[in-house]
């Protein structure tokens, strides 16, 4: 499968020439093809903001390549501005870029600046505050009348009316109470099984890219350490720890488990997989 | 980009200049101006620049950040130059139409770039070895006086520190809401003046109101902590003026006394 985004060599400094010179990301290789589910992963300060960034052209490598459909995004002005279109980033705590007098027009600042028609944009705007669960009448509101959790879903709204290509969101469930986690991802995972959209979900939180990602990358120290589906990253639970992120609880139970010689897959990380493995171990008489 | 601007920049270090008593920085500088506006003739001016070599030497800053931190004012420097060039009455060189060039205006000039440029310099010292933070204090104990005057003078440090430490605060705070309007295609870079000035409202509005956030988090957190004012408060850090201050201001004063006398003289 064609690669839609690729990464080559990719390496940023940080104040080059000053004493305050510091690489935030070294030599990076990295590419996604269309429809893929990317987890990243990686501590604060192991580069994975600067990572992204990169990805939509809001900085410029220092040295190294990103090209979006084959193109480097850097060729023109014209090109990295249509680039940041396709590859659509929503940042941490979004909800403070509000500045709308209505919600409406918030969700339609993203596709106004590419110039649409306003049809286009009513029916752009329409469809990303149904995915994200906006109710038809909050449209009007004033965006500071929200809940902290109804404006992070605004703000996220406000990039899937662009209708990007490549969505990236870093964090975007900090801050919020478990159910306005589970319910923000369980809306992007169904945008991303409507849309067949690539999604690239930056998180810290082992749990939450196990269960939704179909691939794991793993930053640190300014590079990427490992590149997989979740089962082979989880299978290196020691080299994880050492980084100081861990595996998922699961994975952590079905390690005891096999430790304590029951046949248990150690690398296993959603809870159905392991409650299937448990029960076939009981001979299949189910649950007691 | 708008990392590069800087305030007030410090540039931490050991020297004597970094360890005087803020308060005797401050003074040194008032009376450095106060000398600077009494000189006439190269002796003086020579004397006040010799001064401020010397100390630029002891405090281990850089020449060049000095210089340096003289560029936004460049045009004033002209501005001034220009204006005593052709304004001083006295012999004339050359005219034309309204402008008469005059000898006594050329020395004018020259004397009075050389005196703005030395006063830039040595206030530049003063916030280069000094922190912002230990100079507030320092006005806030100078001023201490005026307390019976009923002027609020620890309420006006204090907001002047608070100030001083949002300053990075904030500018951060713009540049990631600067990035994230980018990631949606807004422009902040084409157009003419008016249509940047308009792009610039996606910045302004969230900017505003996080700082109003951080404004009302701030008050609850020193309320919590039973912030009331600069009544009964004691420092941390308390100023005490060292041996090393009484030599400090005295060679200032003989400076200035100096300076005085030549300028007084007309040298």
């Amino acid at each position: 499968m064609e690669p839609i985004l690729t990464v080559e060599n990719l390496t940023h400094t940080y104040s080059a020439g000053t004493p305050f010179e510091r690489s935030a990301i070294r030599g990076i290789d990295f590419a996604v093809g269309p429809g893929e589910f990317v987890g990243v992963i990686g501590h604060t300060g192991s580069g994975k903001s600067t990572f992204i960034q990169h990805l939509n052209g809001l900085l410029k490598p220092t040295a190294g390549r990103v090209c979006f459909r084959g193109q480097d995004i850097w060729t023109s002005p014209r090109i990295t501005h249509e680039t940041r279109f396709h590859v659509g980033l929503v940042f941490q705590y979004p909800e403070y870029q509000l500045f709308e007098e209505t919600v409406y027009q918030d969700v339609a600042f993203g596709p106004k600046n590419m110039g649409l028609a306003q049809e286009e944009i009513d029916r752009r705007v329409r469809e990303a505050a149904g995915f994200v669960g906006l109710r038809e009448e909050w449209l009007d509101k004033s965006p500071f009348e929200l809940s902290g959790g109804q404006k992070r879903r605004v703000a996220i709204a406000g990039v899937l009316a662009m209708e990007p290509e490549v969505l990236i969101l870093d964090e975007p469930t900090a801050g919020l109470d478990p159910a306005g986690c589970e319910s923000i991802l369980a809306e992007l995972r169904q945008y991303h099984r409507a849309k067949g959209n690539t999604v690239l979900l930056v998180s810290h939180s082992m749990e939450e890219v196990a269960c939704h990602a179909g691939r794991i990358v793993v930053l640190d120290n300014a590079r990427i350490v490992m590149d997989g589906t979740p089962r082979e990253v989880f299978s290196r639970a020691k080299e994880l720890e050492a980084i100081g992120l861990g595996v998922p609880e699961i994975t952590r139970v079905a390690m005891r488990l096999h430790e304590a010689g029951l046949a248990v897959d150690p690398a296993t990380y959603t809870l159905e997989a392991l409650r299937t493995q448990l029960l076939s171990l009981r001979g299949g008489r189910g649950p007691c | 980009m708008l990392k590069d601007i800087t305030l007030g920049q410090y540039f931490p270090g050991n020297t004597l200049a970094h360890r005087l008593d803020p308060r005797t920085k401050l003074m040194m500088v008032v009376l450095y101006i106060v000398a600077l506006f009494c000189a006439k003739g190269f002796l003086s001016y020579g004397l006040m620049a010799l001064f401020l070599l010397l100390c630029v030497r002891i405090s281990k800053v850089g020449f060049r950040a000095l210089v340096r931190g003289m560029k936004p004012l460049i045009l004033i420097l002209i501005f001034t130059a220009v204006l005593n060039m052709f304004y001083t009455p006295g012999r004339a060189i050359a005219s034309f139409w309204v402008f008469t060039l005059t000898v006594e205006g050329v020395w004018a000039a020259v004397f009075m770039v050389i005196r703005i440029a030395l006063l830039i310099m040595g206030t530049f010292l003063m916030t280069y070895t000094t922190s912002p933070i230990a100079l507030t204090d320092a006005i806030e104990n100078l001023l201490g006086p005026l307390k019976r005057l009923r002027v609020p003078v620890h309420e006006l440090a204090m907001m002047m520190s608070i100030a001083l430490r949002f300053i990075p605060t904030l500018i951060e705070e713009a540049d990631k809401i600067m990035s994230a309007q980018k990631a949606r295609g807004a422009d902040f870079e084409t157009g003419n003046l008016l249509r940047r000035a308009k792009a610039m409202a996606p910045v302004l509005v969230p900017l505003f109101i996080s700082a109003f956030r951080r404004a009302d988090e701030l008050a609850t957190a020193m309320e919590c902590r039973c912030y009331h004012g600069g009544e009964g408060r004691t420092k941390l850090h308390v100023l005490r003026y060292q041996k090393r201050d009484l030599f400090c201001l005295v060679t200032m004063a003989l400076v200035m006394i100096g300076a005085v006398i030549l300028g007084s003289l007309g040298y």
